[in-house]
């Protein structure tokens, strides 16, 4: 009897395995597909990467440069 | 009895844990060999560009490109064209194999490269060609 239930589980363990081995992912594999072909294909590079750093810390205020330029007439 | 129980328990929660890895897939893109086929088929796309538009090169149904119209192409690049689709098809090939056996199932790679196939073709431009069934169809 024990045998038999050591034998059923390990047929049970050995057959899980098998269905994880043929899995395969295809939603994973679309994604990983699409996001290939379009950087092969320089495809809509603003869609897909959004939050590209962009140095929008540049332009000074400088407020005292202001009086000077200003009464240039 | 209760020892075979207690490893019955312990493989069913193996098994489980296995299953829910299993379920949550990410395929790994970023391998240093994808990257630098990448960047070679990449560098390669704006020569193979004006071929895609013409009709001299078109997108085979199995996920690889193919000399569709020679007669598209100036005679004088006309030699050039076909290391241009060979190079583009090792290329082709060694990606495929390359997420396979880079996320560990090297036996995925027929499965990737029919995905591929089929998104090459959904991306192509209007005006390019692809193979469906035995014929070339324009797009």
């Amino acid at each position: 009897m024990k045998k038999w239930l050591i034998g059923l589980s390990v047929a049970a363990g050995l057959s899980a395995c098998v269905t994880i081995n043929i899995y395969f992912p295809a939603a994973a594999a679309e994604k990983a597909a699409d996001k290939i072909i379009e950087e092969v294909w320089q495809l809509k590079d603003g869609e897909t990467k959004s939050g590209a750093p962009t140095p929008e810390s540049a332009p000074d205020p400088v407020p005292d440069a202001k009086p000077a330029d200003a009464p240039a007439k | 009895m209760k020892n075979l129980l207690v490893g019955f328990v312990l493989l069913s929660s193996l098994l489980a844990n296995n299953f829910v890895n299993a379920a949550e897939p990410n395929l790994d893109v970023n391998t240093p060999a994808i990257i630098a086929i990448k960047a070679s088929m990449t560098a390669r796309h704006s020569q193979l560009l004006p071929h895609y538009v013409s009709g001299a090169v078109g997108l085979t149904k199995d996920g690889f490109i193919a000399v569709k119209d020679a007669t598209a192409v100036p005679l004088r690049e006309r030699s050039g064209i076909n290391s241009l689709v060979a190079d583009e098809n090792i290329d082709r090939a060694k990606l495929y194999k390359e997420i396979a056996a880079g996320n560990g199932h090297p036996e995925w790679q027929n499965d990737i490269q029919n995905t591929f196939a089929g998104r090459w073709i959904d991306k192509a431009q209007a005006g390019w060609h692809y193979q469906s069934g035995g014929a070339w169809v324009k797009k």
